[in-house]
């Protein structure tokens, strides 16, 4: 099995590569798939200490988290299509109204 | 060979990653998502998770991956009408995505003193044992799970439904 160094590092670049999708792009759905990443890169490194420790709760909390995202993103594309049956578009610089 | 496997899995999961933040059209972005899906299912299944693995491909690839591809398709959005960036916005962004990482990276140095508990005589990530852990540790979050996929599922039928003061019916005219 190889260390849990090498999980704790490819976790982390698949965070990070999220949280670059999330700050780079302008396109809410593609915002939306950049915090699934994230929601993965964390389930992935709970997986990890899971089977290092053998112990089977980090299992169970990433099912969870499965539960969660799915509700989140079944809730978040409609917001989506409600913003974009308003403004007719995607973009999230649209949406400045809130912005100080 | 498990470590060789370790690393084209992650190889594939960054490069398509990577490829999901970079492309223009976003059905182009949802494939690679989905290759990227795959390939932490393959990390599960070296980590002898595989329960996990199949119920992260069902969720993942088969539920979520095909409403963002029917939202997409619905919306019409597959074109690459973004607009582009300024070039200082995209340096911003990568500087500030890779300091997180070093940050995240420094964080964490400490772990590699763990040492892995050996397994025990049954693997933990088998059906049986997930579901003795669930049934009886976890009993209480599980209904609170079920209780937020129905408000989900309630709160997606509401937003979704169209808006009631344009669809007023032409005979309430006098």
């Amino acid at each position: 099995m190889m260390p849990v160094t090498h999980y704790i590092w490819l976790s982390l670049a698949l965070f990070s590569i999220g949280v670059l999708g999330v700050l780079f792009r302008r396109n809410a759905i593609v915002i939306f798939m950049c915090i699934e990443l994230m929601l993965n890169a964390v389930n992935l490194l709970m997986v990890a200490f899971s089977t290092y420790l053998q112990d089977a709760a980090g299992q169970i909390f990433v099912f969870f988290i499965m539960a969660v995202a799915a509700a989140e993103v079944a809730v978040g594309l409609a917001i989506l299509i409600i913003m974009y049956r308003n403004t007719r578009t995607t973009d999230i610089d649209v949406l400045n109204r809130l912005k100080w | 060979m498990t470590g060789y496997l370790f690393y084209f899995l992650s190889f594939v999961a960054v490069i398509s990653a990577l490829l999901v933040v970079s492309s223009r059209n976003p059905v182009y972005s949802v494939l690679y998502l989905i290759v990227t899906f795959f390939a932490i299912a393959g990390h599960y299944v070296l980590l002898d998770a595989q329960f996990l693995a199949a119920v992260h491909v069902i969720v993942y690839a088969g539920a979520i991956m095909v409403l963002f591809l029917y939202v997409i398709m619905m919306l019409n959005l597959n074109t690459e009408a973004e607009q582009h960036k300024t070039n200082t916005l995209k340096i911003t962004a990568t500087v500030a995505a890779g300091l997180l990482l070093v940050i995240l990276v420094g964080s964490l140095r400490g772990v590699e003193q763990l040492t892995p508990v050996a397994a025990g005589q049954e693997p933990i990530g088998t059906v049986k044992n997930l579901g003795i852990v669930l049934f009886r540790d976890f009993l209480m979050p599980f209904e609170v799970a079920s209780l937020l996929l129905l408000a989900a599922m309630i709160g997606a039928v509401m937003l979704g439904k169209s808006d009631p003061t344009a669809e007023t019916p032409k005979s309430d005219m006098p």
